[in-house]
C-alpha cells in the first residue's frame, strides 16, 4: 500500500472536465512530480487534495485512510502541508509570525486558558517558537525574522512560504510551482533544500513543476497531465522522452527534441 | 533607536517589550486611579463612559480589526446584555451574578449570528450583522411582557452585597477595573494561537484552513468573545444610565462603535481606546469650537452629526492609521530624530484594483 | 412634526365608515398602504378583499421599485468599483429636497424639476466621487464601506442645516397627486402607477445604454477585469465618475418618486437601508436582479404592514435577508463566484 494514493479523481466545473479519472501512487519518501501543460489540471490537484474543491468521482488514500471528504482543516491535521502558486502569505504579519502559524496544528490549550495565559500556554508558545526558530535557520531566514512579509522580495516570500509549510511538520508536501519566479541561485537553493528536506526530515514531496531541469534533478518520479487526464507515469528519464508528453507540450508538428 | 538583545523565547512573548514600558503603564494606572479623586462629578461620568465604551470597542477590535469580519450590528449584543442585566437584577439575581450573565448571554446570540457569518465575508456581513441588529431592535421593542418595549426600563444601580456602587467615584472604579480585565483578557488571546489564528483568517482565509484552522470554530469564537465583552459593556451602560429602552441601541449606535475602532487606528487595542476617548469628548470640543464659529452655523442641531460624519471621512482618508497611527509616526519622528524620512509612512498610491478578489 | 402643504384648497375629507370595528381597522390600515385613497366600503364584501390584497400589492409593487432603483444605484457602484456605497440614501433625501424647493420656491414645472434635478444630482455624484471616493481606490473594503457611512452621516446634517429644509417634513404636488385609475372596482392611485411607470423607462433606458452604446459596454468591461478595461484604453477614472453619476441621478429619482408617499424630510435615506436585503436578494453583481429583489421586497413588506400583526412591516425586508444569505448567498441571479487559488 502506497504512502499516497489517489484513484481516477474526477472533477469538472460546469460542463469543464478539470480532471477524468486521474490515478497515481506516491511511496513514502518520495518526490513526486506532476508536469504538464496550462491547464492540465495540476493545480486543481492540489486543491483537491486541500478540499478547496469537491471531487466529483474518485478517492484519494493517505496511508490507506479515506480523506476524500474531509473538511479542509482537517486535511492539515493529518499532515498534509502545501504552498501555493501565488503566495498566500499572511501579509501584515511577520515572517516569525506566519511560521508560528504553521505550528497551528499542534496547538493544546483552550480560549480559557489562552485568555489567562497560564504556564502551559507560555510553555506550549516557547516550544513552538523553538521549532519555528529551527525552520528559520534550515533556509536561512535570519534577517527577515521580524519584517513585514509584505515588504520581503518575492523569491524570500516563496521561502517563508515553504518555511511555513515545513513548520506544520508534515508526512506530506504539497508544492505548487515552486520555481516559478525565481533565478537561477535560488533554484539551486531550493533544489538543496528539497532534498535536504527530503533525507534529514523525511517527508514525501508531491510537486507541481515547469522548470524541466529541476524535474529532472529534483524528483524520484513524475506524471504528466494534459486536458485533466493523465499520460504517463513513471520515472523522469522515461516520461520526459515520451512522446505524448512531447506533443503535449510541443504540439504535434513539432520535430524537435525536448531538452 | 532601540535595539532589542532577545536571550531567551520569552522575551517574545511578553506583554510589555522594554522594561520602561512596564512602568509607563504602572504610571498610567496610578493616574488613573488618583486622577479621579480630583476631578468633579461630569468628567468622572464621562470617563467611566470612555472606560464601558472602550470595553466594547476593545472587544470590536478584536472581531473587525484583527479578524477581519465586520459587523454593524454590534448594538444588538450591547442591547442584550443590557436587557439581560436590567431583567435579571430587577428579578433579584446579584449584579455579581447578573453581569457575567449578561455576557454570556450576548456571547451565545453571537455565536448564532457567527453562523451564518461562516459563509459570508466583507460586506456581505456587514449587511448580515445589520438586518440582524434592526431585528433585534425591533423584538426588544415589541416583546413587552418581557422588556416593556417602548416605554423603557428602571434598572437600579449595581451593589455586591451591602456596597453599592450609587456614586460616580464608585462606578468609574468598577467600570476602569472590568476594562482592565478586558484589555489584558484580549492581549493574552492575541500573544496565543488564537489570537494568530485570527490574524490569519483576516489575511488569507484559505491558508489559514491549509495550516489547520477551523475556519468555522475561530470565526464563531471571535463572534462570541466579541459578543461577551459587548455583552458586558452593555450590563455597565445600563446600570449607569439606570434607565434603557430600545432608542438607545439603534444602528447609529452600531455605526459610532465602528467610527470608534476606525479613527482610533485599526489593528491595535490603543486604537480602540483612543478612538473612544476621542468620540466621547468630541461633543465637547464642538461646543468648545462653537465660539468661534458664526451663529448661523453654530446654532444648528445638525452640526454635531454633520461634524462627525466628517471627523471620520478626514481620518479615513488622509490617517487611515487613525489616532495610533498619529502617536505611533510622531513617536518614531522622536525616535529617529534627526534622521526621520518624510515619506517613512507614505501610502502606496493606486489606481486600480488589478485583481477582483 | 410639520406638514406644510402649499394648496390652494385643502384637501377633502375623507367621509365616515358606516360600519364600524373590523372593517374599520382594516380600512385603516389600507389607507396607511394606499395614501390619499378613499376606503373602499362601498364594495361589496367578497370583491372587497381581492380588490384590497391586489391593491396592496399595486403599492407594493411601486414601493419596490423604489427599492430597486435605490438598489440598482448600490449594484451599479458595487459592479464598477468593488465599494459599497452607503450614501446612496442620502442622494435620495437631497433629491427629494431639490424637486421640493424646484417645485413650490420656484414654481419649476414637475417634469422641468425632475430634469434638474436629475441633472444637478449627477454633478454631486460626480463631485462626491472625484473628492471622496478616488482616492481611496485600491483600499481595504473596510475602509471604503465606513467612507460612505461617514458620507452619509454629513450628508444628512448638512441637509438638516439648509436653511429652508431643516428637519421638518414636506409635500409638493406633482401631476399625479390625487388621480386616480379605476379599472373595475379597484382604485389605483396615479402616484404608485407613476412610480412603476417612471421605473420601466428609466430601466430600458439603461438597459439600451448597457447594451447599444460604446460608453456602456465600456462600463460593463471595467467591471469585469480593470486591468484588461485599461490595457484596451478605457479610461478607468472616467468610467468610476459616469458610475457615480448614473448612480447619484438614480438616487435622486428615486426620492423625487418617493416623495408623495412618504413626504420630504432628512430621514427618508433610512429607507434606503432597506434596499440593501432587495440588492442582496437579486444578487449583488446582477442589474435585472436589483429591481426584481426590489420588487419582492416590496410586495412582501406591503402585504405584511396590513395582514400581519404591528412590527413585522419593519422587519420583513430584513428577515428576508438573513432568509437569503443563510440559504443562497449570491441571490437569485448571482453568480457564485471562489477565490483561484
Amino acid at each position: 500500500m502506497a504512502f499516497f494514493q489517489a484513484e481516477q479523481m474526477s472533477v469538472s466545473f460546469g460542463g469543464l472536465m478539470a480532471l477524468n479519472a486521474v490515478s497515481f501512487d506516491v511511496e513514502e519518501g518520495d518526490v513526486f512530480a506532476i508536469i504538464g501543460p496550462n491547464g492540465a489540471g495540476k493545480t486543481t490537484i492540489f486543491n483537491c487534495i486541500n478540499r478547496y474543491y469537491d471531487l466529483n468521482g474518485g478517492r484519494f488514500l493517505l496511508k490507506g485512510r479515506d480523506i476524500t471528504r474531509v473538511r479542509p482543516h482537517v486535511v492539515a491535521e493529518m499532515g498534509i502541508a502545501r504552498t501555493f502558486q501565488n503566495i498566500e502569505l499572511f501579509r501584515n504579519a511577520t515572517v516569525i509570525e506566519n511560521l508560528l502559524l504553521g505550528r497551528h496544528r499542534r496547538r493544546r490549550s483552550n480560549l480559557f486558558t489562552e485568555a489567562l495565559f497560564t504556564r502551559s500556554v507560555r510553555r506550549q508558545e516557547m516550544q513552538s517558537r523553538e521549532k519555528a526558530e529551527e525552520v528559520i535557520d534550515f533556509l536561512d531566514l535570519q534577517p527577515y525574522r521580524d519584517l513585514p512579509v509584505a515588504s520581503l522580495p518575492y523569491g524570500v516570500q516563496k521561502t517563508v512560504e515553504l518555511g511555513r509549510a515545513l513548520a506544520m511538520e508534515p508526512a506530506l508536501l504539497l508544492l505548487d510551482e515552486p520555481s516559478s519566479g525565481l533565478n537561477m541561485e535560488e533554484t539551486q537553493d531550493l533544489a538543496f533544500w528539497l532534498s535536504d528536506i527530503k533525507e534529514e526530515l523525511g517527508i514525501t514531496i508531491l510537486l507541481v513543476e515547469h522548470n524541466m531541469r529541476f524535474v529532472r534533478e529534483a524528483s524520484d518520479r513524475v506524471l504528466a497531465l494534459d486536458f485533466g487526464q493523465a499520460i504517463a507515469q513513471g520515472l523522469p528519464g522515461e516520461v520526459l522522452q515520451h512522446p505524448d508528453v512531447m506533443k503535449a507540450y510541443l504540439g504535434d508538428e513539432g520535430a524537435f527534441t525536448a531538452s | 533607536m532601540r535595539f532589542e538583545m532577545k536571550r531567551s523565547y520569552y522575551q517574545d512573548i511578553r506583554l510589555f517589550k522594554y522594561r520602561s514600558t512596564f512602568f509607563w503603564y504602572l504610571a498610567l494606572l496610578a493616574g488613573c486611579i488618583l486622577v479621579p479623586l480630583l476631578l468633579d462629578d461630569y468628567f468622572r461620568s464621562q470617563l467611566t463612559f470612555i472606560c464601558l465604551y472602550s470595553t466594547v470597542t476593545v472587544s470590536l477590535m478584536l472581531l473587525s480589526g484583527y479578524t477581519g469580519q465586520i459587523s454593524l450590528g454590534h448594538a444588538a449584543f450591547f442591547a442584550i446584555g443590557s436587557y439581560t442585566s436590567a431583567i435579571l437584577t430587577t428579578k433579584g439575581v446579584p449584579f455579581l451574578l447578573a453581569l457575567p450573565a449578561a455576557g454570556v448571554l450576548s456571547a451565545l446570540v453571537g455565536i448564532v449570528i457567527g453562523l451564518p457569518a461562516l459563509r459570508l465575508s466583507g460586506l456581505y456581513l456587514a449587511i448580515a450583522t445589520m438586518g440582524f441588529a434592526f431585528i433585534v431592535e425591533e423584538i426588544l421593542a415589541r416583546w413587552e411582557t418581557v422588556t416593556q418595549g417602548n416605554l423603557g426600563m428602571l434598572v437600579d444601580p449595581p451593589s455586591v452585597g451591602s456596597f453599592s456602587f450609587d456614586t460616580e467615584l464608585r462606578y468609574f472604579y468598577l467600570a476602569f477595573f472590568i476594562l482592565i480585565l478586558t484589555v489584558l483578557a484580549a492581549r493574552n488571546i492575541l500573544r496565543s494561537p488564537t489570537g494568530r489564528a485570527m490574524i490569519a483568517i483576516r489575511d488569507s482565509e484559505v491558508a489559514a484552513q491549509a495550516m489547520g484552522v477551523n475556519l468555522a470554530k475561530f470565526k464563531t469564537m471571535a463572534f462570541a468573545i466579541s459578543a461577551f465583552f459587548t455583552g458586558i459593556g452593555g450590563s455597565l451602560y445600563a446600570h449607569k444610565l439606570t434607565f434603557i429602552s430600545p432608542e438607545c441601541y439603534t444602528i447609529l449606535v452600531s455605526i459610532e462603535f465602528l467610527a470608534m475602532i476606525i479613527i482610533g487606528g485599526l489593528g491595535s487595542l490603543h486604537g480602540a481606546v483612543y478612538g473612544t476617548a476621542f468620540i466621547i469628548f468630541l461633543p465637547q470640543l464642538i461646543i468648545l469650537s462653537k465660539g468661534y464659529l458664526p451663529a448661523s452655523v453654530a446654532d444648528q442641531t445638525g452640526l454635531e452629526p454633520a461634524l462627525y460624519g466628517l471627523m471620520i471621512m478626514l481620518f479615513i482618508l488622509l490617517e487611515p492609521m487613525g489616532i495610533y497611527g498619529i502617536w505611533r509616526k510622531t513617536k518614531f519622528y522622536f525616535e529617529m530624530f534627526p534622521l526621520y524620512k518624510k515619506d517613512t509612512f507614505r501610502r502606496e498610491k493606486k489606481y486600480f484594483k488589478a485583481e477582483r478578489h | 412634526m410639520l406638514i406644510t402643504w402649499p394648496y390652494p384648497n385643502a384637501p377633502a375629507e375623507v367621509p365616515p365608515l358606516p360600519r364600524g370595528g373590523f372593517l374599520r381597522s382594516r380600512a385603516r390600515r389600507l389607507r396607511w398602504a394606499t395614501p390619499g385613497l378613499p376606503t373602499p366600503y362601498r364594495s361589496a364584501v367578497s370583491m372587497e378583499l381581492v380588490n384590497e390584497v391586489l391593491q396592496t400589492i399595486v403599492s407594493g409593487i411601486a414601493i419596490g421599485c423604489i427599492y430597486g432603483l435605490v438598489a440598482l444605484g448600490f449594484v451599479l457602484i458595487y459592479k464598477a468599483t468593488e465599494v459599497m456605497n452607503f450614501a446612496q440614501g442620502e442622494m435620495l433625501v437631497v433629491g427629494a429636497f431639490l424637486a421640493y424647493t424646484l417645485i413650490t420656491v420656484l414654481h419649476f414645472p414637475y417634469w422641468t424639476a425632475l430634469l434638474a434635478t436629475i441633472v444637478i444630482l449627477s454633478l454631486l455624484g460626480m463631485l462626491l466621487e472625484r473628492v471622496v471616493l478616488r482616492p481611496l481606490i485600491g483600499e481595504p473594503v473596510f475602509a471604503i464601506v465606513m467612507l460612505t457611512i461617514g458620507l452619509s452621516y454629513f450628508m444628512r446634517s448638512v441637509v438638516s442645516m439648509i436653511p429652508g429644509w431643516g428637519t421638518d417634513t414636506y409635500g409638493f404636488r406633482t401631476p399625479f397627486t390625487e388621480r386616480f385609475w379605476r379599472p373595475g372596482d379597484l382604485v389605483v392611485s396615479w402616484e404608485h402607477l407613476s412610480i412603476i411607470l417612471i421605473t420601466l423607462t428609466l430601466i430600458m433606458v439603461l438597459f439600451w445604454f448597457f447594451r447599444f452604446t460604446r460608453v456602456g459596454v465600456a462600463m460593463r468591461a471595467t467591471s469585469q477585469n480593470q486591468l484588461a478595461a485599461v490595457y484596451m484604453g478605457i479610461s478607468v477614472k472616467r468610467v468610476f465618475s459616469l458610475t457615480w453619476t448614473i448612480s447619484a441621478a438614480l438616487g435622486g429619482v428615486a426620492g423625487i418618486l418617493l416623495s408623495p408617499i412618504t413626504f420630504v424630510h432628512m430621514n427618508m435615506g433610512f429607507l434606503a437601508l432597506r434596499a440593501f436585503p432587495a440588492a442582496v436578494l437579486g444578487g449583488f453583481g446582477s442589474i435585472p436582479g436589483a429591481i426584481v429583489g426590489g420588487l419582492i421586497i416590496g410586495v412582501t413588506e406591503s402585504l405584511a404592514g396590513v395582514y400581519l400583526p404591528v412590527g413585522w412591516k419593519d422587519i420583513a425586508a430584513y428577515i428576508i435577508l438573513i432568509l437569503v444569505l443563510m440559504i443562497r448567498p449570491e441571490g437569485l441571479f448571482g453568480i457564485q463566484q471562489k477565490k483561484k487559488v
